[in-house]
């Protein structure tokens, strides 16, 4: 089968063999965990606990009555001893409820496995997902149930499973494929019923030929299931190059991918689907990849959401040098951050150690107009004046240009050879361009 | 962790290893089977004017960024290209000074005044010829016959400096194609060596630092139309100056078309305009005003041939 992708994006060096080949071990629990109460795309939670409760694994400690949210549980058994507002690996300071572990692991008394799963419906399944707290895991943590109910008016036809782990370094998803292909396809079929749709495809790049044969092989026997190798391109993971290179159909300007029939889940997600749907467990701990040559033992680890990085690091050896830069995500879309004092989260793919030289660059040189960025640019625009524009602060000049259509994969800056800093220049635009659409709306 | 500081910044964190001086001093690695041709051809007198004009171009920009008190950048080597490319346009027994001439003018006012790098809107080193040609016409079209060949030509000392496209165009004789493939011909100091560009430009190729789309559109231009005007496709697209226009001037960042499409236009542009001026105009090669030509249609180019962005369809109802 030939490979399929879409057309621009870049060849990154990947720096996947560190954590690659090496199965995922479990994180014994930390002493403390910090939950945000604001993990996703959406309202925040309001605290369900107060300090001094004892709360359980799988409890739930934050809700919201918005209609866009999800609910946050606490990882591990033991005492509530504070809630505050703490930083978070997003940037922002959020309201967190910071749990102190009896260590003993107890599971909360609703949680018990279902035996009636084939009798469930698409809105019970949906129901499940929200009270399970799933989110998308691939980093974006928009809430599941949401982005599986259809605007009124519009309708699914195809589930799409996104395994394509693009960015460098991270090797998460893989690991999860390889280790356990019956549950992420036990999750794909749960969603095809939550979707209402009899087509699913998984999209894997073909660096992870261990990954395509284990999925493919649980998939056998389901002929609504099919598994789609994809070339090895940043950033072929991209929701909307995704469902061009696999159903060559192009979400529409401004446009969602249930305009064109599709949900897109990543594999993680639909492992987790499995797990609140089948052992009734929400969504209480990931993994991750820790990477980067700063950290002594770069491998994935499966770890409680709320665990603080500077523990995870802990668990994998500590430092083996100083880092650079401590980046949260992969390394063409993740968030450096100012401190190791944040929580990873249900969005938390990776933490990167990455040093002066892997992470660190030079001024900018002049644009030497090379089209570059144009040629790699997967939603094909013109960075080079977007950013021009953004510079200058023509942000107008650079919404005629199709700044909002920029979905950030980075290629642009990435592939410039002159180091310029096009995709946060087109950021500023967009957050511009938002600004004085809001002021608009206000008036 | 403590004690340290964490660098924070906005994503990617993660960059290609080609940089700009990097492609800069691939180009000049790639110029060198061009210039070593030209010496192999011309003698030293080459080599001396190669190392005059990339001194000046070199001296002329940092001097001028010192004046202005500017950041001195001639570590990009975007200098060294320009002065080298001026070097191989000109007739081997152009007076040296007179190539410094050049080089100082189209580091200061073709580069320079513009903006310095990436703000030029015409190439410098093809500025730096025409200047010349429009100043010293006589010494810019006195050309010599290589050392080390054969005459192949009845009446040799008639005609022994004339350029293959000025034989052909003057007095109807034919140069053989392998002379003209290998480069033992009348002509610019590193433009007559078809192989010597090639190797040069496989080389960018392979770096992924130039595409296909300039010199293929330029060179298949030039001989798709020369034979439909009934000329010999392949005597013109290996005579004069188009294999090195077209692979090392025409495909210059600065002043070419940043989109793909546009890209191809320029080439076609460039390719029509050679022909035209080789077969009706004055001189007897057009590459050079050519391709000046079309660096000033650059602009107007990129502005009509932006990419139809990804999801610009009518909205799936």
């Amino acid at each position: 089968m030939v490979a399929r992708s879409f057309r621009g994006g870049v060849h990154a060096h990947y720096n996947k063999e560190a954590t690659a080949a090496k199965p995922i071990r479990r994180m014994p629990p930390p002493k403390r965990v910090v939950i945000p109460l604001h993990q996703h795309t959406g309202a925040p939670c309001d605290p369900l606990v107060k300090v001094g409760d004892e709360v359980k694994v799988g409890q739930k400690i934050g809700d919201s009555s918005a209609k866009l949210t999800a609910p946050v549980h606490a990882s591990v058994s033991g005492k509530v001893v504070e809630i505050s507002t703490r930083p978070q690996s997003g940037g922002r300071d959020v309201l967190s409820v910071v749990i102190e572990s009896d260590g003993q692991e107890v599971l909360d008394e609703h949680i018990e496995s279902r035996k009636d799963v084939d009798a469930l419906g698409p809105d019970d399944l949906k129901a499940i997902i929200r009270e399970a707290g799933i989110v998308g895991l691939g980093g974006a943590a928009f809430p599941s149930y949401f982005k599986l109910t259809p605007p009124p008016g519009k309708r699914f036809d195809t589930v799409i499973l996104n395994g394509a782990e693009c960015e460098p370094y991270l090797s998460a998803d893989h690991r999860l494929m390889v280790e356990r292909p019956d549950d992420v396809i036990a999750g794909a079929k749960l969603l095809l019923k939550a979707a209402g749709v009899d087509r699913a495809y998984i999209g894997i790049e073909e660096n992870k030929p261990d990954a395509i044969a284990a999925i493919a092989k649980a998939a056998q026997g389901d002929n609504r299931l099919a598994v789609v190798p994809l070339k090895v391109k940043y950033p072929q993971g991209a929701e909307k190059q995704l469902i061009w290179a696999i159903l060559g159909r192009e979400v529409p300007s401004g446009g969602l991918p249930v305009d064109v029939g599709v949900v897109v889940n990543n594999v993680g997600t639909a492992a987790a689907v499995k797990e609140a749907v089948y052992s009734g467990m929400p969504l209480v701990e990931r993994v991750v990849t820790v990477a980067g040559s700063c950290v002594a033992r770069p491998q994935n680890l499966l770890v409680k959401i709320g665990t603080l990085v500077t523990d995870l690091i802990e668990a994998c050896g500590g430092y083996s040098a100083p880092p650079a830069k401590v980046i949260i995500g992969g390394p063409m879309m993740g968030v450096a951050q100012f401190t190791t004092d944040v929580p990873v989260t249900k969005g938390t793919s990776g933490v990167l150690l990455l040093s002066k030289e892997e992470a660190v660059f030079g001024d900018p040189l002049p644009c030497v107009r090379c089209g570059k960025c144009v040629e790699s640019c997967s939603m094909r625009l013109m960075p080079l004046w977007i950013a021009s524009y953004a510079e200058a602060g023509r942000f107008d000049d650079a919404e005629r240009m199709s700044a909002l259509d920029c979905i950030e994969c980075g290629c642009c800056a990435f592939i410039c050879p002159s180091r310029r800093r096009l995709v946060q220049a087109i950021r500023l635009a967009k957050s511009e361009v938002m600004a004085k659409r809001r002021r608009v709306q206000a008036k | 962790m403590e004690g340290a500081e964490l660098i924070v910044s906005s994503s990617p964190h993660q960059r290609t290893a080609v940089s700009t001086p990097v492609i800069m001093s691939d180009v000049v690695l790639a110029l060198m089977p061009a210039a070593l041709a030209g010496v192999w051809f011309f003698g030293l007198r080459a080599l001396a004017m190669m190392v005059l004009c990339v001194a000046a171009a070199v001296s002329t920009e940092a001097g001028l960024q010192r004046l202005m008190k500017r950041p001195v950048t001639v570590g990009d080597y975007s200098a060294v290209v320009a002065g080298l490319l001026l070097a191989l346009v000109l007739p081997p027994d152009l007076p040296l000074w007179m190539g410094i001439i050049g080089a100082v003018f189209s580091m200061a006012v073709a580069k320079f005044i513009f903006g310095g790098l990436g703000q030029n809107i015409f190439n410098p080193a093809l500025i730096g010829r025409a200047v010349l040609l429009a100043s010293w016409p006589v010494f810019m079209t006195r050309w010599r016959w290589p050392i080390f060949s054969a005459p192949w030509i009845p009446d040799f000392d008639a005609v022994s400096s004339a350029t293959p496209l000025a034989l052909l165009k003057l007095g109807g004789i034919r140069t053989p194609y392998l002379n003209l493939f290998l480069g033992n011909v009348a002509g610019s100091i590193g433009e007559t060596s078809t192989l010597a560009i090639l190797v040069g430009a496989a080389y960018l190729l392979y770096r992924g630092h130039i595409s296909l789309r300039i010199p293929v559109s330029f060179i298949g231009t030039v001989a798709l139309l020369t034979a439909l005007l009934g000329q010999d496709p392949l005597f013109h697209v290996l005579a004069g100056g188009l294999m090195l226009g077209a692979f090392f001037m025409a495909t210059d960042y600065v002043t070419s078309p940043v989109t793909p499409k546009g890209q191809i236009i320029f080439g076609i542009g460039c390719g029509v305009l050679t022909v035209f001026i080789r077969l009706y105009g004055g001189y007897p090669e057009g590459v050079c005003y050519a391709i000046l030509v079309m660096n000033a249609a650059t602009a107007l180019i990129d502005r009509f041939t932006m990419p139809r962005k990804f999801g610009e369809v009518r909205k799936v109802a």
